[in-house]
């Protein structure tokens, strides 16, 4: 083989490669369930903060992905918010508004009267390559040590449908006796 | 009149165009950019959720966008001004052409680099293809026709008259 052939050759599995890889990542559509939610620190909303799904570690904590210009997230949100307010000694809620603008989300969270804390992942670099999201709203489930239990694409449709998604967490009985706030804010 | 007037008079020529313009844009707060314009900027940002320019895309995300954009542009803001407003509100990945810092330049290095060996490349398989050649002078000489082939080269050649 001369090395003009080599090239050639060379090239083209070079160019297979790139292709196999591109599908293999394709492939890789969601979180695994089992396995760790990855982290990242973002921005608090309102600004002025940082925060991440880590700090949350030994709690159990429902993810919500959304961003003020979606209407299913508007549509769930009295929900996820009644939800919050009647479990949130069992399991954290956190928001995390992406590709966003930061005075729609806050407009958003006044009009819904959201308490629970948010974080905002301005670019969406968090939340579609970490987590994978495919829109908005998605939701997430987060045991104690970290791990996704379930993951729900779409808005819920009532507070029953979250307490279903969030069963685990409910049943949990250890995470009733477990702090319910982020350790920054416990102190 | 001495050099030095003459030269102080070549001066004061000069720097008297300079000094009324700056006199007047000062007095009258001349902005030295144009006023942005929402289709300027449609075509230089994308859309946040899309992944297409802002101007083609009308989901919700790119209609709070624009609000915001025009918003800016009541308020007197710069195109650059607006652009940095939206990336820090979505990020750089906003803006549709890379910015020349960082990585981002290799966005325009890697077509530059690109075309220098794709020429080079082109130059010498010209080259290459050259060297192959034959030479007709270096061929063999071509032999001269038998008598019966001239024969009949004549012939033909009084039947057309030639």
């Amino acid at each position: 083989m001369n090395w003009r052939t080599s090239i050639v050759v060379l090239g083209v599995v070079a160019l297979m490669g790139f292709l196999v890889w591109g599908l293999v990542k394709k492939g890789e559509s969601s979180l695994a369930l089992g396995e760790p939610v990855p982290v990242a620190t973002l921005q608090t909303l309102p600004e002025g903060g940082e925060g991440s799904l880590a700090d949350y570690r030994g709690k159990w904590v429902l993810l919500n992905v959304w961003a003020s210009w979606c209407g299913p997230c508007k549509a769930e949100s009295p929900a996820l918010d009644r939800f919050e307010k009647n479990n949130r000694d069992r399991i954290t809620v956190l928001g995390i508004d992406t590709k966003d603008l930061s005075e729609d989300a806050m407009k958003f969270l006044h009009e819904f009267k959201i308490e629970y804390p948010q974080l905002r992942d301005a670019s969406g670099d968090y939340t579609d390559a970490k987590l994978k999201t495919t829109g908005v709203p998605e939701s997430f489930l987060v045991d104690p040590e970290g791990n996704l239990v379930a993951h729900f694409p779409g808005p819920f449709e009532d507070e029953a449908a979250i307490e279903d998604f969030a069963a685990p967490a409910l049943k949990d009985r250890a995470a009733a006796t477990g702090s319910q706030q982020p350790e920054d804010e416990s102190e | 009149m001495t050099r030095f007037g003459i030269l102080l008079l070549v001066v004061f020529a000069l720097a008297t165009p300079g000094l009324t313009q700056a006199a007047s844009g000062s007095g009258q707060g001349a902005d030295p950019q144009p006023r942005a314009s929402l289709p300027e900027i449609e075509d230089e940002v994308m859309c946040p959720v899309c992944g297409t320019l802002l101007g083609l895309s009308h989901s919700p995300a790119a209609e709070r966008e624009r609000v915001f954009i025009r918003k800016l542009i009541n308020q007197g803001k710069t195109k650059d001004e607006i652009e940095d407003a939206l990336v820090a509100e979505y990020g750089g990945q906003v803006l549709a052409m890379p910015e020349n810092r960082g990585i981002d330049v290799w966005a325009y290095a890697i077509p530059v680099i690109g075309l220098v060996l794709g020429l080079l490349g082109v130059a010498w398989a010209i080259i290459a293809w050259r060297r192959r050649r034959p030479d007709p002078a270096d061929g063999p000489p071509a032999e001269a026709p038998s008598e019966d082939e001239a024969d009949r080269v004549e012939k033909d050649m009084a039947r057309f008259d030639l």
